[in-house]
Order: structure tokens, then C-alpha cells, then sequence
């Protein structure tokens, strides 16, 4: 038995190494041949490779410099035999160049990751195609894990992977970090494909997909190294902020039965401390620099709900200010309508239910669920229940998510009973 | 790599004719500020497509329509040939065009197939 622990420990260092290594190796193999199909095959034969030879020598002191090596290696052995083309022959010639070289450039490998997270966040990409390139090449997932995580067959994502790396090669998108006067809109474009990831995994970790958690880890694992990649970038620290303080309240968010929990209802001690404190002195450092973006804003308001030690403590005056904060930056009705009910916590609920109903005379909103469940929430609150009945009736015909449709039925079954239960208000 | 740029707006014949002139000296700097970079081979602007022909076959049997392919309020107003690095270089061609700078146009960018 301790044989067969021993192995699996050995086994638990190889992957967290792989896990580490894989994104930059497959970055730096890009850059050498121009060819993504070949990196990932030739980072997959360099993993492979180790987990022959490790276990036996052990870890090399630098294990990334070994993996990429031996990438390289397959990859000129493979062009090698396609020796005849010659848009290859050139390539060969850099690679034969580069193998000599036993020590890699440790700048260049930095920049060889930060080189694919920008590539594969191009704004040239359909949306969907950046988010499996991301996670295809930078994490360890495979084809089929990410087609599971997005809940489509693994013959989709295998299409969509194949036809963005054709455009990415056809439209002559570029492999590199772009220039300074670009930089700005391409983190932005970066930190969306990462946070949308986040939002993949973390909506739909309650009810019948909790195993889609995967996303939000990897999306806190890109976002901390595209922030160790690129220091001292304000946005990117309150966007790994905001993951983290969102993301301490996952195992609270749902009862036994997998139903969702709301926000004040859940048990606080259950919350994680330590990605709380990370998060708060993330954020302490991001506003410091002093510009601040959404994402901090966003972090901001999450670390007021953090750092409350009860529900009733929550500074939500705080939180109201910083929604119209947010508001003035990024011009949108969800941030409306969840300044409309900080309000309501700050003012009480008729202040928020006159931006609500502002906001649905607006229009802007038809169809979201949570602007007819706001709505009847703070009917309710006001005891008017036969307004705040319709209301949750029609949030149950838009809503699709389980958790909250269980959540609105089971508000309606209580605005339409005879007893009027406890009047407390749940904020979305 | 070389790329078409399809300069893609409304026809409005109701155009302010100062703002007209306006937009075609605008075009001109422009088309000589990418001439003189060497990104620019060549271009043009389209007649009207009141002037356009559609070819197609259906069944076998040639059709010759009058007016353009597709009956969309957005029309291709003119094209131009462009050679650059990359579609980076392509996009910020295409962005500086007076077409999307001030026109509230639209412009593909299309990579043609290396010969």
C-alpha cells in the first residue's frame, strides 16, 4: 500500500508540475514553429516523456526548461520528415539554431505566455472560440473536459477550437503582446474572456452542474498568472480580487439539497477566510495605484458583503455609492438594477422599487428575470403581495437556472399564502 | 498577407454636399497617407448600386438581376487592396478610414489567398 501512495504523491507533484509548465511550453512552441496543432502534440509527447523518465530520475531542476526542450526536439524531429516544404525548411532552421541552446531565456518564455493569452483573447476571435483557445492551450483541460464544462458534445468544441486557430492563422493574426497604444483595450479584451469564464463556471455551480467549479479555478488560475505576468496592472488585481471574493463564498451557496442559498441567509463561517483576505489586499494594492476600473469597483462592492461580519452589518449606503460609481464607467441596466437594490437596503425598498420600475418603463430590460423577481421582491417587502405574486410569476417563465427557479416558487408560495411570513428581503 | 478592405455604408443621395466634399478629401489624405506607407495597392470607389449587376445560376439557368446581391441597407461603397504585416496593422488601417472615423460606416477586412 505505501508503494501505491507513494505513486500517487508522485504522481500529484508530476500533474501540479504539468499544470504549471503545459501553458508555457505550448506558448514558447507556438512562437518556434508558427504551427498551434504541432505545440500542443509536441508539448503532449514532452508530457508524456516526463512521465516516463521522472518518477524513475526525478524532477529536473528546471522542469519547464526540459519540457520545452523536448517539445522542441519532437517538433524538429517532426518537420524534419516534412523537410520538403518550404515554409517549414525555414522553420527548421530556427529550431536547429535554438537547439544547441540548452538554457531558455526566462524573459522570453514570460513573454511566450503572455504572447498566447493576448493571442487567444484577440478581439478578431468569436467570443466563444477565445474562451476554449484560453482554456485549450493555457490550461491543462482537455477538448472533451472543456466541451463538458460548456455543456456542448466534444465534436462542437473540437470544430470551434479548429476553426479559431484557422482564423488566428488564416486572418494573420499576430503572436505577440501588443504594442503600448493597443495594450490597454486588449488586457480589457483579456480580463472579459476571463471573467466571462468565471461567470461560465460560478453561475451554474449550484443545481444540476456543480462540477462546472472547474472554470471558475481556472479562471483564478489564468487571471493570477496574467497578474504575475503583467505586475502593477490595476484592473488585473481587482479582477483577481473580485474572483476571489466571490468565489469564498462557493461552499455556502447552496444548501444539502443543492438548492440555492441567498446571500444574507448564508452561514458566514462557512465563507473562506483566506481567499477573503487575499482578495481584500488585492484590492488594497489595485486601488493604491490609483486608477481604478471596473473591476476594482466591482471587487470593492464584493469585499463590503466579505467583510461583513452579519448580513444587517453590510454597508450598503457603501455599496450604493460604488453601483453608481460602476454605473458612470461601464453605461449598463444589470448594474442599474442592482443599484436599485442597494438602494433599497440603504433607503428602503420604495426608494429601490422606483428605480425598478424607471428601469422597466426603460425597456432595457425585457426579458431578464431578475428585473420581474427585483421587482416583486420589493413588493413584497412593502406587503404588497398580489403585485409581488405577479411579479414572481413572471420571473418563474423567464428564469432557466433550477436553483432559481426553485428559489422564485418558492417566494410565490409564499406571497400567495394566507399567513404572511417574515418580512425580510433577499437581494438577488 | 495581403487584405481587402470592403468599405461597407448606407447610400444616402441626401448627403449634405459639403459634408460629400468633406468625406472625399478626407478619403483622398487618406488613401495617399497608406499609398506613401506602401500599405496601400490599390482601391477604389464604387459607382452607386443602382448601377449593379447580379450574376448567379439557378437550376442551371443563368440569372442576370439588377442591383446588388444582397438586399441589405448597409452597401459595399468602395474597396481597397491593402498589404500589412498583419491584421493588427490591417485593423488600424481600416480604423483610421473616414468612412468608420466619421461616416458611422463599416469596413470588412478580409485576408485574400497567398498566391
Amino acid at each position: 500500500m505505501a508503494d501505491v501512495t507513494g505513486d500517487a504523491e508522485t504522481l500529484a507533484t508530476l500533474d501540479a508540475v504539468f499544470r504549471e509548465e503545459r501553458g508555457q511550453v505550448v506558448a514558447t512552441l507556438i512562437r518556434l514553429t508558427g504551427d498551434w496543432d504541432l505545440a500542443e502534440e509536441c508539448t503532449q509527447e514532452s508530457l508524456a516523456k516526463a512521465l516516463e523518465h521522472w518518477p524513475a530520475d526525478g524532477i529536473p531542476r528546471k522542469p519547464g526548461a526540459w519540457l520545452t526542450t523536448t517539445a522542441r526536439n519532437h517538433a524538429l524531429n517532426r518537420l524534419r520528415r516534412k523537410e520538403t516544404e518550404f515554409a517549414k525548411l525555414r522553420e527548421v532552421a530556427s529550431l536547429a539554431q535554438l537547439k544547441d541552446h540548452d538554457d531558455v531565456d526566462q524573459s522570453g518564455i514570460v513573454d511566450d505566455r503572455l504572447r498566447l493569452i493576448f493571442t487567444c483573447c484577440h478581439p478578431a476571435l468569436p467570443l466563444d472560440g477565445r474562451v476554449a483557445l484560453t482554456l485549450r492551450t493555457l490550461t491543462g483541460l482537455t477538448t472533451a473536459e472543456i466541451a463538458h464544462a460548456f455543456l456542448v458534445s466534444e465534436a462542437t468544441m473540437s470544430q470551434r477550437l479548429v476553426r479559431t486557430k484557422r482564423k488566428i492563422r488564416d486572418a494573420g493574426i499576430p503572436y505577440r503582446v501588443p504594442p503600448p497604444h493597443l495594450l490597454p483595450e486588449r488586457v480589457n479584451g483579456v480580463l472579459g474572456v476571463l471573467y466571462l469564464l468565471f461567470n461560465e463556471g460560478y453561475a451554474a455551480s449550484t443545481g444540476e452542474h456543480p462540477t462546472r467549479h472547474e472554470l471558475c479555478a481556472e479562471a483564478v488560475y489564468l487571471t493570477r498568472t496574467l497578474a504575475r505576468l503583467m505586475p502593477g496592472e490595476p484592473e488585473i488585481l481587482g479582477l483577481l480580487a473580485l474572483m476571489l471574493l466571490q468565489d469564498s463564498r462557493r461552499s455556502a451557496r447552496q444548501d444539502e439539497a443543492g438548492e440555492l442559498v441567498l446571500l444574507e441567509d448564508q452561514d458566514r463561517g462557512r465563507w473562506d477566510a483566506a481567499a477573503i483576505a487575499e482578495g481584500v489586499e488585492l484590492l488594497d494594492v489595485a486601488m493604491k495605484l490609483e486608477a481604478p476600473g471596473p473591476y476594482q469597483i466591482q471587487a470593492a462592492i464584493a469585499a463590503c458583503h466579505a467583510t461583513a461580519r452579519t448580513a444587517a452589518e453590510t454597508d450598503w449606503p457603501q455599496i450604493a455609492a460604488l453601483y453608481t460609481r460602476l454605473a458612470q464607467l461601464v453605461p449598463s441596466a444589470v448594474v442599474e438594477l442592482n443599484r436599485a437594490v442597494a438602494v433599497a437596503m440603504a433607503e428602503g425598498p420604495a426608494a429601490g422599487l422606483t428605480l425598478v420600475e424607471a428601469l422597466a418603463a426603460s425597456g432595457r430590460l425585457d426579458g431578464y428575470h431578475l428585473l420581474p423577481a427585483t421587482r416583486a421582491e420589493l413588493l413584497r417587502r412593502l406587503d404588497r403581495r398580489s403585485e409581488a405574486a405577479e411579479g414572481f410569476r413572471e420571473a418563474l417563465e423567464l428564469a432557466r437556472n433550477p436553483a432559481e427557479r426553485n428559489h422564485l416558487a418558492r417566494r410565490l408560495a409564499e406571497v400567495t399564502h394566507p399567513r404572511a411570513p417574515h418580512s425580510r428581503f433577499d437581494g438577488p | 498577407m495581403r487584405y481587402l478592405m470592403l468599405i461597407c455604408g448606407t447610400e444616402s443621395p441626401d448627403t449634405p454636399v459639403d459634408l460629400e466634399e468633406d468625406l472625399d478629401e478626407d478619403t483622398t489624405d487618406w488613401a495617399a497617407e497608406m499609398g506613401r506607407r506602401g500599405v496601400r495597392e490599390q482601391g477604389s470607389r464604387l459607382r452607386p448600386t443602382s448601377t449593379a449587376t447580379t450574376i448567379r445560376t439557378e437550376n442551371g439557368e443563368l440569372l442576370v438581376s439588377d442591383g446588388p446581391f444582397a438586399e441589405t441597407k448597409e452597401q459595399i461603397l468602395g474597396f481597397d487592396l491593402i498589404e500589412c504585416a498583419d491584421l493588427d496593422e490591417a485593423i488600424e488601417v481600416a480604423s483610421r478610414h473616414p468612412v468608420v472615423k466619421s461616416l458611422g460606416g463599416t469596413i470588412e477586412v478580409r485576408p485574400l489567398w497567398p498566391t
